[in-house]
């Protein structure tokens, strides 16, 4: 009893792409008139600089191309149809409020070269949102430019390279737990940097005598620290104080990956544990919806220190006088600055529904969310301790933990002949998104998860009970899960095959 | 105020219970004492629905946007009409909050969309390869300079004047990390000056960055301008704007190694800038150095067609320090915007815009060139902007045109000083014949009455900040 004796009728229905649906004649767009001369192209442009066909575009009527992306749409899960319990990644509720408010014309047809004095609510918003950035990291200055995460560990990355240079230092290190999310060390690389790992101790922590060798083994080349706190363990390091002291002993910045910021808001502040950069994740903790792989915005809050290099241009608030009131603009005369990162002010549409949710929640509404991840992370921790996930999934590190945490599968894959992968892929048939799997590369068999805030207590039960259903049935008929999953619209896909033969386009004639 | 979370006081009690603590305060308690926020965040209170969209209506309302204004404006970002059933499409839930699909089985409708993406860009550009998309344009050509040092000991970029002046600036930030330096090369007649172009670029050149049309509308030759890159070994980047590619010859005709660009036009709204995305195309050699995700075709274990990511092994999450390119968010809601535009517009319709744009746009160019006091900054071919000089302060004439009701274009005096008299028009089919001659109207107004008729004037001072909208 390996599958379901048929096929479900998604599966039946194999997967067409909007090309093989086209035919010469059939179009969607009508284009207004032109209204002026009819004038031939070539006339107006050299032909040797015209193209001869047109681009091989779908020709297919509205009705079909609704009716294309609605069934793409169905081959998808989402956070708005089940739990999706994906570590680091916070899959919180996405209100739908933002996206009314950032739909408004006033927002989404703005031109961003427009006029400042004609872009003041824009710019008030920007710096709002500045301002609660700002005090929920605890850190004085905030550009919102960088386009992710990633984007605001490589503007802290150069941010620490001018901030040296500007002391007259070159320095070539930048140092990062194992533990790190994989733009860490990506970052330094693009940067310029060489990544120097640090070990990890047995409360999950930095290993300090680890770090203080790495630092002392060449101190004065110690450019950047790159720390998650909670880690990707979802377990809070202790000796954050004394980690950020050995760094600024040693000259260098202390860099704080926000990807794990709602575990702790308002409740600890990276800007007082001592870092000087930090990035805040606005599709995670701030609610911007994931879109499937982005948009985002990165965000970054930094010490007073690191202010002068900051990107530009910077949003500014000009006192007014002679009876004005505060004029808000774009600040380019910022001599020391590292530059831009991207093109005008950053992704204002994130802004706008991150800043709708802060104003939502409020000072008590963001510490509770970080309170509740909290609670329903250690609650689903408890539950996955029980019976037999406890015995075959035991928790990475045994303590309480944060917003998330990390289960090992190597006794079920030992036990149960059952890799983490097979249990992941078992849990689509249950109908949930898996956690995330194999990191922290650390831990064996890892399975990272991160309920968030906005999950109920159920929820959280049937997630475990499932789990605990999945390893039962393992012990009779591993198999079963070793072949899911079932019930999707494919099932188990050959990657292998994708890298090695690569078929990135539809071939078209 | 977290009404979102479900959590009862009985959950609470239930949950406290099971993981065997008596309040969540000791679960905080890792965090050291003299680390715990002892005090409430200084932010406002919660405040209900009402309240928070009033809130934001409010400050739109301070915008003048493009439903107020008639916009002339470009320079990267144009005000197309996005058609409705993009909106309709990318605000499913199963499109809007599913993260990247690193679960293959329960992301076909994702991955297939980022399979036609790429099949839709490759075909606009002209190059086999494209990823499903990167943050933005400037930033993308900065990954280009990254990918480019890649299989090279070459260490100096070769950028023309003519490329977009936030993606030359984007490049020099990313430049000073990897370690690249850039040379410039200056316009002549509004295109790259190409006998500057060919003694710029030697054998350390690791790529050549052109932008077609450049910023000031120009339509350049890249074939003959990338001729000094082939010559040398160096990539050749081209800067595109999308929309043009259903008349200009696409950049992989031309010789382009990379093609990549500002996706905006196609699909996205302003936004006052973003989100957006950057495509981002390539000959097969570049594949494994890519930037971004990359959705390929497979097979399921039944032998049925599917999606999945591809070539993951060049990415951050795998590859780590050794990763292409640290990026990790591909703009995938985006991207699927552009591609239902592209699928509206379909192939008829892409070109017939295209066409559209040139005619008008060659309308507007003749109509206020033809005002007194105006005169075209270049005479080079031009699809949907072009510069013009004027003789008269160019913020002043701005202003007036504002108080009319209409965004006259892109001042050029900031980033181009030699071009302290230039004005950037940019026109999309939503420009009617009217709203040129409209401008055309308030341009002749303005420039009679700014007129400055020494040469070399200097342009005034910024009036007095202060909100007009």
């Amino acid at each position: 009893m390996n599958a379901p004796a048929a096929e479900t009728p998604m599966q039946r229905e194999r997967a067409r792409t909007i090309y093989e649906k086209s035919k010469p004649g059939r179009r969607a767009a009508v284009l207004p008139r032109a209204g002026v001369p009819e004038t031939p192209l070539e006339e107006l442009i050299p032909a040797h600089l015209l193209r001869e066909e047109p681009p091989a575009l779908p020709e297919i009527a509205e009705p079909e191309i609704v009716r294309h992306y609605n069934k793409l749409s169905r081959r998808n899960f989402d956070l708005d149809s089940g739990f999706y319990p994906l570590g680091s990644c916070t899959m919180k509720h996405n209100p739908r409020l933002n996206e009314r408010v950032a739909a408004l014309p006033g927002h989404a047809r703005l031109h961003p070269a427009q006029d400042p004095r004609r872009a003041q609510g824009a710019l008030e918003l920007m710096w709002l949102l500045q301002g609660s950035l700002s005090e929920i990291c605890g850190l004085p200055h905030v550009s919102l430019q960088p386009s992710a995460g990633s984007h605001g560990e490589l503007a802290g990355l150069l941010l620490t390279r001018a901030y040296h240079a500007d002391r007259g230092e070159t320095r070539t290190k930048v140092l990062a737990p194992d533990t790190s999310h994989g733009t860490n060390p990506a970052s330094v690389t693009m940067a310029g940097y060489e990544v120097v790992k640090v070990a990890t101790n047995e409360r999950g922590g930095v290993e300090m005598d680890d770090l203080r060798a790495q630092i002392d083994a060449e101190p004065d080349q110690v450019a950047c620290l790159m720390l998650t706190n909670p880690n990707t363990l979802g377990l809070f390091d202790e000796n954050i104080a004394e980690i950020a002291a050995l760094i600024h002993a040693a000259g260098g910045t202390l860099y704080y990956d926000g990807a794990n910021l709602n575990a702790v808001m308002g409740h600890s502040r990276p800007g007082d544990m001592g870092f000087d950069i930090v990035h805040v994740n606005l599709h995670k903790s701030f609610s911007q919806p994931h879109g499937g792989g982005g948009p985002g915005a990165g965000p970054i809050a930094v010490s007073d220190r690191i202010e002068p290099f900051l990107p530009r241009p910077q949003v500014v608030r000009r006192e007014g006088d002679n009876g004005h009131g505060p004029f808000y603009d774009l600040d380019f005369e910022r001599p020391r600055s590292i530059g831009r990162l991207r093109g005008f002010q950053g992704n204002f549409g994130v802004f706008v529904r991150s800043y709708a949710y802060i104003l939502s929640l409020g000072a008590d509404g963001l510490a509770e969310a970080s309170e509740t991840a909290v609670l329903n992370a250690n609650y689903l921790k408890a539950r996955l301790a029980e019976g037999r996930a406890g015995e075959r999934l035991p928790v990475a590190f045994e303590r309480h933990c944060m917003h998330e945490f990390v289960l090992s599968g190597k006794p079920m894959k030992r036990e149960l002949g059952l890799a983490t992968l097979d249990l992941a892929k078992r849990l689509l048939d249950f109908g949930f998104h898996p956690p995330t799997v194999y990191f922290p590369l650390l831990v064996e068999e890892a399975l990272m998860i991160e309920p968030t805030e906005t999950e109920t207590k159920e929820s959280l039960d049937a997630f475990a009970d499932a789990v605990e259903q999945i390893l039962t049935e393992a012990e009779s008929t591993p198999e079963i899960a070793r072949n899911a999953p079932y019930t999707t619209p494919v099932r188990r896909l050959d990657e292998v095959k994708a890298t090695r033969h690569p078929l990135i386009r539809q071939p078209l004639q | 105020m977290s009404r979102y979370t479900s959590a009862t006081p009985d959950d609470r009690a239930e949950m406290l219970a099971a993981i065997g603590v008596d309040s969540t305060a000791e679960l905080f308690e890792q965090i050291p004492a003299d680390l715990r926020l002892d005090r409430a965040l200084e932010l406002p209170d919660g405040l209900s629905e009402a309240e928070v969209y009033e809130r934001l209506a409010g400050l739109a309302a301070r915008n003048a946007d493009a439903e107020e204004q008639v916009c002339f404006v470009g320079a990267g970002m144009y005000d197309h009409y996005v058609p409705a059933i993009v909106d309709a499409i990318v605000s499913r839930s199963e499109f809007l909050t599913p993260y990247t699909p690193y679960q293959p089985e329960i992301s076909q409708g994702g991955l297939q969309a980022m399979f036609e993406f790429q099949t839709a860009m490759s075909e606009l550009t002209g190059l086999p390869v494209s990823n499903a998309g990167l943050y933005e344009g400037p930033s993308s050509l900065a990954s280009a300079g990254y990918l480019a040092l890649g299989g090279t000991e070459r260490r100096r970029f070769v950028v023309s004047r003519g490329v977009h002046p936030h993606s030359r600036e984007t490049l020099a930030t990313y430049a000073v990390g990897y370690g690249a330096e850039v040379v410039e090369v200056g316009l002549e007649g509004g295109l790259t000056d190409a006998a500057a172009l060919a003694a710029a670029v030697d054998g350390e050149t690791a790529a050549v960055f052109l932008q077609s049309p450049n910023f000031l509308g120009a339509v350049e030759d890249v074939e003959a301008l990338g001729a000094a890159a082939k010559e040398h070994g160096a990539l050749l980047v081209v800067a595109c704007d999308p929309i043009t590619l259903g008349v200009l010859k696409p950049p992989g005709e031309c010789g382009a190694d990379i093609a990549l660009g500002e996706g905006q036009p196609l699909g996205n709204r302003l936004d006052f800038g973003g989100p957006s995305f950057g495509f981002f195309c390539a000959t097969a050699e570049q594949l494994r150095r890519m930037p971004g995700r990359i959705a390929g075709e497979t097979e399921d274990v039944d032998g049925r067609r599917g999606f999945v990511l591809a070539l993951q092994t060049r990415e951050q999450h795998i590859r780590r320090e050794k990763a292409t390119n640290n990026i990790c968010t591909a703009q995938a809601l985006n991207a699927l915007g552009a591609m239902v535009h592209l699928a509206w517009l379909g192939r008829e319709g892409f070109r017939e815009l295209g066409e559209l744009l040139v005619r008008r746009t060659a309308y507007a160019r003749e109509r206020l060139a033809a005002v007194a006091g105006v005169e075209p900054l270049h005479e080079a071919p031009v699809v949907r902007e072009f510069a013009l000089r004027l003789e008269a302060p160019v913020a002043a004439v701005l202003e007036r045109c504002a108080e009319r009701g209409i965004a006259a274009g892109y001042p050029l005096g900031r980033e181009y000083p030699e071009h302290e008299d230039g004005l950037l028009v940019a026109i999309t089919e939503r420009r009617t014949r009217e709203q040129i001659d409209d401008l055309a109207e308030a341009l002749a107004v303005a420039v009679a009455a700014e007129r400055v008729d020494l040469p070399g004037y200097t342009t005034g001072k910024s009036p007095m900040p202060e909100e007009v909208s």
